[in-house]
């Protein structure tokens, strides 16, 4: 019993000093929704770099975004980091976040990867592309998200989820690029030629891909370089869609995982100094190949295995407008039975 | 009469723990959004309402089916293996629910070991639809049947022996005696474990997301995180939260009409199942602790083979430290919490007093997340007043062990109440009458009377909370202090990224650090019975 009570007052001793406010000279606080794994070893190495200490929270976009509100100017947070545009537009749109006008971004960040209102930036990109089946699929038949809607792909396309973020952002900038009727006529024409039910990630619908449950599927390249890895033998390549200069249509889909400062940030520079960190040389290539995403900075190159998947056009609408239409993309995708 | 004003100002302080998220959430009733509420009116309720209700009857279904048949076995009779299964049976709580739903899809989905195997042995190409509503069915009944088989363990229990054997000197054969007799005896205790299951199935989220059946639940996150509305999410969640209470009151209300059960004491008799009859119970224990724990238990050991050199380092003396001091302060907390709240309600039973303690224990049938957000609002609430008064620097509330147990306790009360209620239900009130007489009464009759005879319904209460915090997301991730991550935020930090052979080695270390308070938790409760 009296080792309880002992270990009770280290705790409570532990939670004060939890809530003591901080008393370190120089640090900066991240609220992610990037996974630990990803960012704590860039992390460790811009506190070796700079000495500056980085505090942070991982949780979901939804609630981290939440938290930032109801926190107010109260919060403790000074960097808000994501793994998609949607959620930092919304945060911009809802005044979570404050714009910075850095050179240093400017330079390292192309202008469709960042806020045009400079509130956040893109930090890797994050290709969302076919892969097919290469024993069943020519990669001439493939042309498009579009022509997956083609009746020749009937019980033939697996996909994930319509609630996957990734998804929304895509059907969002077809909305932008086509307008809502074409799309949805799109978005028809793919769940009647679905093989089997949506699955929840895109790792599933890839061996169902390379199992023959279907031919083809949407993914994001980094899941596809994470199987490739563990099993090289799937046969699974990857397809690079809408490569045919002009139009808005034109160009791979990409998203981006990102980050804005906190429009409340008690270390407001030690913040902007992070986020140019992140932007440059050796810490973007980091961000971007400890999760095979490619770097947002086109001075820096990815990954030899990323790289070797070839290279692509990317769509060059800004991935804004993934958040600004992503409410009207889900409508449109439960309105055609997209699940 | 202080006693009774106590009870009051008891029972409404726990509540408030739910009431303020609550009263959150209803804030945003004045505005609807009727362009969103159309939409959803056309095209995401319809299907998920009936998805819903389905999943509710399966779940329910069968959770007692499985809950009750098991515990009348562990609990009243003798077969091989049967003071082993007693416990073990509890395992499956510890496995997180999406963690099973991901393991059954890797092995029936077309691309999982057995359709595989039947394809490329046989050449037959049939898998079967286990990313559906049956799917779904399956595994929330496996993995939520332990909640009924607890409390109705603890009511078998408790009741004794010399229900059945009265009713057997009476003449009446065993199976009539135990529909006529044992099990209304113990209803009060199998509808509160039915009640937790299908709080739990109704805000469910991961495991229907995985096995792609749309519910209400994934309804409220899809407004949330796809619409971008966190008023109507919430508005959802309200009418989710209106569902349940309307269910539990009506539990209660029937329930009330029943005479009080007495507590019959007398040292448990088992009944000695001999030859075949044995046998059978041992396999039907065995086949639900096979499929429910051991074969996902076994998928979690193989994937886990594949990672831990890479992930397994120093910093999981911390993951299991953390959440094994949360667990074990939270089920304090929330059993505390739990006995003071029925015994309030015993104090004064009144319709008001019944109200209270139904909407304090409402946080259980809330989707998680969203009852994260309505409990820290008005915490950031009053750390920011404070922070304006320039009494602190900055927030000092939120980001707190104290404020997280909180969290725990307006999530999970309802777990420490139902096996609670159910107990101290089943102890008469002439008892009350004769500890007056002898001038112990009140408060102080709690202490001395009920809570000895409460012991096996305490404990099972608390390793219930205990393992439901190990598991626990939203309100973990949402209230943690920094640094202060758990096993759970280990699973998080895996699977939102698709890394779930990864997430295998923190599932597993949830199971082992879970695997110990539920043993002894059990053996305590067996003893206290005896």
């Amino acid at each position: 019993m009296r080792t309880v009570f002992r270990n009770l007052a280290a705790l409570s001793l532990a939670v004060l000093s939890v809530a003591a406010p901080g008393v370190h000279a120089e640090e900066v606080v991240v609220y992610s929704a990037r996974n630990e794994q990803l960012i704590k070893p860039l992390f460790d190495a811009y506190t070796k770099a700079s000495g500056v200490q980085v505090k942070f929270i991982t949780d979901k976009e939804g609630p981290l975004l939440a938290r930032l509100k109801a926190e107010g100017n109260n919060t403790p947070a000074d960097l808000l980091l994501t793994v998609d545009a949607g959620n930092l537009w919304q945060a911009a749109n809802e005044g979570l976040l404050q714009a910075v006008d850095s050179a240093v971004l400017k330079a390292n960040i192309p202008v469709h990867l960042r806020d045009p209102e400079q509130q956040w930036f893109g930090l890797s990109v994050r290709a969302r592309t076919l892969v097919y089946n290469k024993d069943k699929v020519q990669p001439a038949q493939l042309a498009s998200y579009e022509d997956l809607a083609d009746p020749k792909w009937k019980g033939r396309l697996c996909l994930r989820t319509s609630k996957k973020v990734y998804n929304q952002s895509l059907v969002a900038m077809m909305i932008e690029a086509y307008g809502e009727a074409k799309t949805e006529t799109i978005v028809r024409g793919w769940v009647a030629n679905l093989a089997a039910p949506p699955f929840a990630d895109d790792t599933k619908a890839m061996e169902a891909v390379a199992a023959g449950q279907c031919d083809v599927t949407v993914v994001n390249t980094y899941y596809f370089g994470r199987l490739m890895e563990k099993q090289p033998k799937l046969p699974l390549a990857i397809f690079w869609p809408n490569q045919q200069a002009g139009g808005k249509h034109a160009g791979v889909h990409v998203n981006i995982s990102g980050a804005g400062v906190t429009r409340h940030a008690k270390h407001r520079e030690q913040a902007v100094k992070l986020l140019e960190w992140l932007s440059a040389d050796a810490a973007q290539k980091h961000y971007a190949d400890v999760n095979m995403e490619y770097p947002a900075n086109p001075a820096v190159q990815p990954d030899p295995v990323v790289a070797g998947w070839g290279r692509f056009n990317q769509n060059l609408i800004n991935v804004a407008e993934a958040g600004k239409l992503q409410a009207r993309a889900v409508m449109l995708m439960d309105r055609a039975g997209y699940k | 009469m202080r006693g009774r004003l106590l009870a009051w100002a008891v029972a409404l302080a726990i509540a408030a723990l739910t009431l303020f998220p609550l009263a959150v959430l209803a804030a945003g009733l004045a505005q609807m959004d009727a362009v969103l509420w159309l939409h959803l009116r056309q095209h995401v309720l319809p299907e998920l309402l009936r998805n819903t209700f389905w999943l509710a009857l399966g779940v329910g279904g069968g959770v007692t089916l499985l809950g009750v048949s098991l515990a009348w076995l562990t609990a009243a009779c003798r077969f091989p293996g049967q003071g082993w299964f007693d416990w073990a049976l509890l395992l499956p709580l510890a496995l997180p629910a999406y963690i099973t739903a991901f393991v059954w899809v890797g092995w029936l989905d077309f691309t999982g070991t057995l359709p595989t195997w039947l394809r490329e042995g046989f050449g037959l190409a049939w898998h079967p639809p286990v990313r559906s509503l049956g799917g779904a069915v399956l595994v929330l009944t496996l993995a939520l049947y332990p909640y009924v088989y607890l409390t109705a363990r603890a009511a078998f229990l408790e009741q004794g022996s010399r229900l059945l054997e009265v009713a057997q000197s009476l003449g009446v054969s065993r199976p009539r005696a135990f529909l006529r007799v044992v099990l209304p005896v113990a209803w009060p205790g199998i509808i509160a474990g039915l009640l937790l299951a299908l709080m739990e199935t109704l805000a469910d989220f991961g495991a229907v997301a995985v096995l792609n059946v749309n519910t209400f639940t994934t309804a409220i996150y899809h407004t949330w995180f796809g619409l971008f509305s966190l008023q109507t999410a919430s508005q959802l969640a309200l009418m989710l939260a209106g569902v349940v209470l309307a269910l539990v009151l009506a539990e209660s209300w029937l329930r009330g009409r029943q005479a009080t059960r007495q507590h019959n004491g007398g040292r448990p008799v088992l009944i000695d199942l001999h030859g075949w009859r044995g046998w059978l119970a041992a396999a039907w224990c065995g086949t639900v602790l096979l499929l429910a724990f051991l074969m996902p238990m076994l998928q979690l050991v193989v994937w886990s083979a594949g990672v831990w050199r890479e992930d397994l380092d120093l910093r999981y003396f911390g993951f299991v430290g953390h959440s094994l001091w949360l667990g074990a302060l939270g089920a304090m907390l929330v059993v505390v919490l739990a006995v003071a709240l029925a015994y309030a309600r015993r104090l004064r039973s009144g319709a008001l007093m019944l109200l209270v303690a139904r909407f304090a224990t409402l946080g259980y049938a809330l989707p998680g997340a969203v009852l994260a957000v309505g409990f820290f609002i008005p915490v950031a609430w009053l750390d920011r007043q404070l922070a304006d008064a320039g009494i602190v620097a900055g927030p000092v509330l939120a980001g707190t062990i104290v404020v997280m147990l909180l969290a725990y306790a307006s999530r999970f009360l309802a777990v420490g109440f139902g096996p609670v209620e159910a107990g101290l239900g089943r102890i008469g009130r002439n008892l009350d009458e004769a500890s007056a007489t002898l001038g112990v009464s009140g408060w102080r009759r709690l202490a001395r009377v009920h809570l000895p005879l409460l012991r096996v319904s305490l404990l099972g209460a608390a390793a219930l909370v205990f393992v439901d915090i190990l598991k626990e997301l939203p309100m973990t991730l949402m209230t943690r202090p920094f640094g202060w991550d758990t096993l759970a935020v280990r699973v998080f930090e895996m699977t939102s990224e698709g890394e779930w052979q990864r997430a295998a080695l923190p599932a597993l270390a949830i199971v082992l650090a879970g695997l110990l308070p539920v043993m002894l938790l059990i053996r305590q409760g067996r003893h206290a019975a005896d």
